[in-house]
């Protein structure tokens, strides 16, 4: 017994139970990263790959059989009883459980949901044909079916075996006609959009000035026939691209043998995914999670790609490091350097502190009532009265979502910089003064540049909190779907005026918002992944440039 | 190794020549201190310090730690006026001018009185980029004349042979002697009247500090030199006057041959002789 207790005395004295603490809690921290990681991006990357399509034969009991077709999403077992609960014709006897399958059967203006939940012992003859189709639609979702024809201008052209190739010929040319109609809405008609609104601004202008006399008028009119004119082509270039488009179409036939046509122009791509080798899925995978990334969004944003969200996000949070970080800094040298150190810098520095604590909606409330509606509508006022009562900068937008975040972070980086400023030995500032410089041109020669790691680690750790917020963004400049990028060739090029999209705020949209649900989960999971690789990617490239600067100016080994 | 020991007895011999005959009432003044009086806030740290700084002579100060050397030293440049609560009553004059007058130009000041600290300290620039620094906040940015200075500065602070391939390297990479002789050598490259050395062996070994020795030595020539030391020997090898300060006061001064040897008061005495400090 007392060589136990010695035992167990020796045991605590020689450190290992601290070790194994310790390191547990290190263990904890890496497993419940990893795990967080390997989650969301094993059920969200998952989404993209080409499953197999699944043919089989469906009997509800008492109703006739019938074929139906589809991806398998998901599988769980509910007990018998609460099926029969649920009015479904359950055999009383049997297991205690049965198996509920939830099939991705598509064809949605036929059966008027994408997704199907299926009782697995009903189900027989499952199959894998060949020849059974994916078509990725712009509207309705996904078909499921056979193809069979292919028609030009409703005159049959291809059937049987050639029909698939000449299914594939023609998407790729729906495909680039598609790409010019793009191109030639965003790009040229954009264009003569934002010019005829500037002119209409201008007129408007000189009509408050009171200059808008009859020369002006006869200038403006010119200018604004002149951009009709050029309208006019471009229109008949679009209609006429538009025909073209609307040339070819498909005859289909579903699982249960209802034959339709879908016209191509609403065709993104067809896939036989049965017949695929790994090789193929493989690189089926690789242009869907291409698409994922640089693409718009289609469909209530449960379709498509998330680019534009990717661009606001990454946009925003630079225009806000950009702004906080010489904020944060002024006010931490004067903090630091110049204010006498007294009760008075200590109430500040605890008001500083506190505010980071601030819960990120209170901030949003404020840059609404105070960025949006006294800034930006006093700056309507003062600089755009033409476009009265239609808002410039008193509408929720990029530059206030900015702003917002950036007074949400700049607390870290006042800290941050102010640490920094403390380390710096007192022996090289002195140095400094003494070869007879002055206290500013000792900060701006000696001290800011050796103080500028800790900067970027302010900014970095800004760069963090703001990144992933989301609950301030909704009520100062984030939307459901934004139009056009912020960044585009109209002079000013950067419209800090513009709503934009945002990843954080796409997974609440897609997540909760969406009108299909089953649809939009893996997309959850696929976009908050790739929010955490973007807010990754930002950091890593501020560490990259704050070690950069660490190896500079590194400090002395006092 | 030897050949520091070498070079080093040489000056020796060449140093107790030197300080034959020397007067503190003959020489010219560079620096003039009346009577200084220095507080901490309510706490005095000088009391009437009165002391002429002999031009182109070594002086050095020692004393007891905490006896006010440095912060006597410290005044000579208004380093003091980056302590909170620091106040001083009294006069210090450089040529004829008083340096606590209203409306001093304090960098221009310490342009002209510069110090070398304790621990080197140089930035985390390159070796030339160190040197050429307070020029640099002078205005003056043409090639040639910071390459020139750059030269004859680390000549002058006997450091030239061993950097001159590496000038643009960090100057954190040198070693801590070659260090304080480069912030020797940026003091000096200023071109300063009086050169403030606050215990400038203190974090050497002791070859670098041998080398600093010799330095101190061959400026005096060109250059007032005021020395703080804790280091008794060190006095008695580099100075030409010695001041032995104890509580805030000044005890003695007088031409060092005769302060170590035949000192006039009991205090230096016990002090000298190791009784205390």
């Amino acid at each position: 017994m007392k060589t136990k207790e010695q035992n167990l005395k020796t045991w605590f004295k020689s450190g290992s139970p601290w070790v194994w603490m310790t390191a547990s809690g290190v263990s904890i921290a890496v497993i419940m990263t990893i795990g967080l990681l390997a989650v969301i991006a094993m059920r969200g990357l998952g989404h993209f790959w080409p499953a197999d399509v699944i043919e089989a034969q469906y009997q509800v009991p008492g109703e006739a059989a019938r074929v139906m077709a589809g991806e398998l999403v998901q599988e769980e077992q509910v007990p018998r009883a609460r099926l029969a609960a649920a009015g479904l014709p359950v055999d009383v006897k049997g297991g205690e459980f049965m198996t509920r399958e939830l099939f991705k059967v598509g064809n949605r203006e036929v059966y008027g949901s994408d997704f199907s939940w299926t009782v697995a012992e009903w189900m027989s003859e499952p199959r894998t044909p060949e020849d059974l189709m994916v078509m990725e639609r712009r509207e309705w979702g996904n078909f499921y079916g056979y193809l069979v024809n292919v028609k030009e201008n409703g005159q049959v052209v291809a059937e049987g075996e050639a029909a698939w190739d000449e299914l594939q010929n023609r998407i790729s040319r729906v495909d680039d006609l598609h790409a010019q109609v793009v191109a030639l809405e965003k790009g040229d008609i954009g264009r003569i959009n934002h010019g005829l609104e500037q002119l209409r601004l201008e007129s408007r202008k000189l009509e408050l000035k009171g200059q808008l006399d009859a020369t002006a008028q006869a200038d403006l009119e010119a200018r604004r026939a002149e951009l009709d004119a050029e309208y006019k082509g471009l229109e008949s270039r679009l209609i006429d691209l538009n025909q073209q488009l609307g040339r070819d179409s498909v005859a289909v036939k579903t699982a249960d043998g209802r034959e339709q046509d879908i016209a191509l122009s609403k065709v993104v791509r067809a896939y036989q995914p049965n017949a695929m080798g790994t090789g193929a899925k493989l690189g089926f995978y690789v242009a869907k999670l291409w698409e994922f990334v640089s693409d718009e969004p289609r469909e209530a944003n449960t379709e498509g790609g998330i680019f534009p969200a990717i661009f606001g996000t990454i946009m925003m949070t630079l225009i806000m490091a950009v702004i906080v970080t010489p904020f944060g800094v002024l006010a931490a040298i004067y903090l630091r350097e110049y204010a006498k150190q007294g009760p008075m810098t200590r109430i500040i520095r605890i008001a500083v502190n506190n505010l980071a604590g601030v819960p990120a909606i209170v901030y949003g409330v404020f840059g609404l009532g105070f960025f949006v509606y006294v800034l930006g509508g006093s700056i309507d006022r003062l600089f755009f009265p033409e476009s009265a009562p239609a808002p410039t900068f008193g509408t929720p937008g990029l530059l206030w979502a900015s702003l917002t975040l950036a007074i949400l972070a700049v607390p870290v980086v006042i800290v941050a910089t102010e640490e920094g400023l403390a380390r710096i030995p007192r022996a090289l500032r002195e140095g400094s003064l003494a070869l007879g410089a002055t206290k500013a041109e000792t900060l701006w020669k000696v001290v800011l540049p050796m103080a500028s790691p800790a900067m970027m680690t302010g900014m970095i750790l800004a760069v963090a909190r703001a990144a992933g917020e989301v609950a301030p963004l909704m009520l100062v400049g984030v939307v459901k779907l934004a139009p056009s990028l912020p960044v585009d060739g109209n002079y000013p090029y950067l419209h800090l005026d513009q709503k934009i999209m945002h990843l954080g705020f796409h997974i609440y949209d897609v997540g909760f918002q969406s009108p299909n649900v089953e649809a939009a989960r893996p997309l959850v999971y696929a976009t908050a992944f790739l929010l955490v690789l973007v807010i990754a990617l930002l950091n890593l490239s501020a560490v990259f440039i704050r070690n950069h600067l660490r190896e500079k100016y590194k400090a002395l080994d006092h | 190794m030897q050949h520091e020991v070498h070079t080093h007895g040489i000056d020796m011999a060449a140093l107790g020549r030197q300080k034959q005959g020397l007067n503190l009432a003959d020489e010219t003044v560079a620096l003039e201190v009346p009577g200084l009086n220095l507080f901490y806030g309510e706490k005095q740290a000088l009391f009437d310090v009165a002391m002429n700084i002999p031009k182109q002579r070594v002086t050095a100060f020692i004393g007891p730690s905490g006896c006010g050397k440095s912060t006597l030293l410290r005044t000579f440049n208004r380093m003091n006026d980056l302590v909170d609560g620091c106040r001083v009553q009294g006069e210090i004059r450089l040529d004829g001018h008083d340096i606590y007058k209203k409306g001093v130009d304090v960098a221009e000041l310490r342009r002209r009185v510069g110090m070398v600290f304790q621990k080197p300290n140089p930035f985390p620039k390159s070796i030339y980029e160190n040197v050429v620094y307070g020029l640099r906040i002078q205005g003056v940015n043409q090639k040639r004349v910071l390459d020139e200075t750059v030269e004859w500065a680390l000549k002058s602070a006997a450091l030239w042979d061993e950097v001159k391939d590496r000038l643009h390297d960090s100057a954190l990479g040198l070693s801590g002697g070659q260090q304080q002789r480069l912030v020797i050598a940026r003091t000096v490259a200023v071109q300063p009247e009086v050169l403030l050395l606050d215990e400038p062996c203190s974090a050497l070994d002791p070859i670098s500090t041998l080398k600093v020795e010799e330095l101190i030595y061959e400026l005096k020539s060109k250059y007032t030199i005021v020395i703080v030391t804790h280091n008794m020997q060190q006095a008695a090898r580099v100075s030409d006057y010695t001041a032995f300060m104890y509580m805030g006061k000044l005890i003695e001064f007088g031409d060092t041959d005769t302060l170590f040897t035949n000192p006039a008061k009991k205090q230096t005495e016990d002090y000298i002789t190791g009784r205390y400090g």
